[in-house]
């Protein structure tokens, strides 16, 4: 029973923790555009005077809005797959977060808690499924609306997360071979290893075209800009979830931004060493020069949760940051990309990263 | 697993399967689908196959009926006239298919069980089939690799519009 | 305590009876194509109760390579409905049979 509540708390922290880190998206969402293209943004709403710089509009006012609204659904469409469709593209998604993990150990009462939500030995390709089963929100929400420009955004929008699931597959690849490992929380315990005594042996040095491929790949899967012509918002009104309005609409954005995070927390993970401070062990610091530090396990576990929320943030800010510098894709460009440009390009890091393994181990292997 | 769990789940599985040959409208057929191929990963991860539970997400729920519903959404397959066949061979398929299981159900029960051995360390993970893989079964592996090749060209042959 | 080997027996060959029944009695090629799906599937679960049962992975591979071989029959299958609606305008079964006499 005991270890039903622990997984439990451990599944509502990750949940709490990708919600609030998507609502502090929403927010850049609107500021960081905002700033970029030289405009204030919205901060018109207010309690009680305090605006909070647009907080109050984006977190309060538009969550209340979306959801009180009327919820349409077009005549002449399947009801239940209307219904279904905003489902199954928010809940892969979110179930994802439960193979990542956002702390080391945490040493409580006696028990050695592993801040995963759940200790999946195929850690890796749970995520891969999960990713596969989003394509359904895409694919049903463009049949059941009943509407051909959202079937041709649906189309669009299906074909594109298939094509890049490809690349980002292989990506993940070649970061399997590195580590040896599917399971993520041992690969985020892999990066502590300092090289030369002083380097923290983050999966970037080791795989950098793993990672520009894997960000890539993971941008097109999440339909962002500049991958966002399912969504098309110049040109498809708003593609797949056109003819969705009110709560299922709220859905379709959360899943939107939700995936951004996803991104932003594989990325940590496979890449940036995940909850990893450098030179910080399970006991304290023990930094290069000699000098430790001891701290208590809660502390240890403290700052390393921490560090995660923050690199999640930064990978965030970075997303929202680059949908709104770059240009869309043409859909005939993107196809390209993914299948001519990534897709090559991931097999032949496969082939090098396992030929330098190889090598690398010596005659014994 | 439990044994409750067990019936659970098996009951939705038969449902679904049923809905899946029963339903008029083939993309709630597809979905039905969808639903009786992920509750077959539950009852691979209940029997210590992780890999291939995930396998049969990724592949077939996540690919295979995907490409189905293509299919369906490109030819704009709607509700049909006559979805079945005619009544008789409804009720011959019918009693057949039950015989068909009690068949099935009787050889297995007839068959000496299997004595159950205990499961090796790391069963079902990934090191133990890819060990398998590549050294009892590598030549069916790379057979399986020329398969899908001659698929794809295949399946581009075939669903090319004539030019 | 896990359920014992028969029952998953049983169940495969429940699903097994059912992708039959499919196959007999519906006439869109479409839902006879994902009736065969079924049927591998059930064979699959048999594979893989059987290979926990005996504690060998070999029922796992022979999983694995039947996955494969759905994957690419349903490609192909998939392509053939599609140029025969090109020809013919229809997925009826009945309507599709010209090699009959």
């Amino acid at each position: 029973m005991g270890d039903v509540a622990i997984t439990a708390a451990k599944a509502l922290f990750i949940v709490l923790l990708v919600v609030q880190v998507m609502g502090l998206g929403v927010f850049f969402e609107r500021k960081v555009s905002a700033l970029i293209q030289d405009r204030i943004g919205a901060n018109r709403a207010a309690i009680l005077g305090f605006a909070g710089l647009g907080l109050v509009n984006t977190l309060v006012a538009d969550p209340i809005k979306f959801l009180l609204k009327e919820d349409v659904v077009p005549a002449g469409t399947d009801r239940v797959l209307h219904f279904l469709a905003p489902v199954l593209s928010l809940v892969p998604v979110l179930v994802t977060f439960a193979v990542v993990p956002f702390g080391d150990v945490l040493q409580v009462g006696g028990r050695t808690i592993n801040l995963q939500a759940a200790e999946l030995n195929v850690g890796v390709l749970y995520v891969l499924a999960m990713v596969s089963l989003a394509v359904y929100g895409v694919v049903l929400g463009g049949w059941a609306s009943n509407n051909r420009w959202s079937l041709l955004g649906g189309i669009r929008g299906s074909a594109q997360m298939i094509s890049y699931e490809i690349a980002m597959g292989l990506a993940l690849v070649s970061v399997v071979l590195t580590y040896n490992t599917l399971d993520l929380q041992e690969m985020a315990r892999a990066q502590g290893h300092l090289l030369w005594g002083w380097l923290p042996a983050w999966g970037i040095l080791y795989q950098p075209v793993a990672f520009l491929i894997f960000m890539t790949a993971g941008v097109a899967e999440s339909k962002r800009i500049p991958f966002d012509l399912p969504e098309g918002e110049s040109e498809l009104v708003s593609g797949y979830f056109t003819e969705y309005s009110g709560a299922k609409h709220l859905m379709f954005m959360m899943s939107d931004f939700v995936e951004v995070v996803l991104v932003a927390a594989l990325v940590t993970t496979l890449f940036f060493g995940g909850w990893q401070v450098p030179y910080l062990l399970r006991d304290g610091f023990h930094f290069p020069w000699g000098a430790a530090l001891a701290l208590p396990s809660w502390a240890v576990a403290l700052l390393q949760v921490t560090a995660f929320a923050l690199k999640l943030v930064f990978f965030t800010w970075l997303q929202i940051v680059v949908r709104w510098t770059l240009p869309r894709f043409r859909y005939d460009q993107l196809m390209r990309l993914g299948w001519q440009g990534l897709l090559p390009l991931g097999l032949v890091n496969v082939v090098v990263s396992a030929l330098v393994i190889v090598l690398a181990a010596g005659p014994a292997a | 697993m439990s044994p409750l769990l067990f019936l659970l789940l098996a009951a939705l599985t038969v449902a679904s399967a049923l809905t899946v040959v029963v339903h008029q409208n083939p993309v709630h057929s597809a979905c039905a689908l969808v639903l009786t191929l992920c509750l077959l990963a539950v009852f691979f991860l209940g029997l210590d196959a992780q890999l291939v539970a995930l396998l049969q997400v990724i592949v077939y729920a996540g690919a295979i009926v995907v490409l189905f519903l293509f299919v369906i959404m490109l030819l704009n397959l709607q509700v049909e006239a006559r979805a079945m066949a005619g009544t008789l061979l409804v009720g011959t398929a019918a009693v057949g298919g039950v015989a068909l299981a009690v068949l099935i159900v009787t050889a297995l029960r007839r068959a000496a069980p299997p004595a159950g051995r205990g499961v090796p360390a790391g069963f079902g993970e990934t090191a133990a089939l890819a060990r398998q893989l590549f050294t009892v079964y590598l030549l069916p592996f790379e057979l399986t690799s020329l398969l899908l090749l001659v698929a794809i060209v295949g399946a581009v042959a075939l669903a090319k519009k004539p030019s | 305590m896990t359920p014992p080997l028969a029952w998953y027996l049983g169940l495969s060959a429940v699903l097994f009876a059912i992708g039959v029944l499919g196959v007999l009695i519906r006439r869109n090629v479409i839902v006879i194509f994902m009736a065969i799906e079924l049927m591998l599937n059930a064979v699959n679960l048999s594979f893989v109760a059987l290979a926990r049962s005996l504690g060998s992975m070999d029922g796992q591979v022979i999983v694995f390579f039947v996955m494969t071989v759905a994957a690419a029959e349903a490609a192909v299958g998939l392509a053939i409905i599609l140029s025969m609606f090109r020809n013919r305008e229809t997925t009826n079964a009945d309507e599709l049979a010209t090699l009959k006499w």
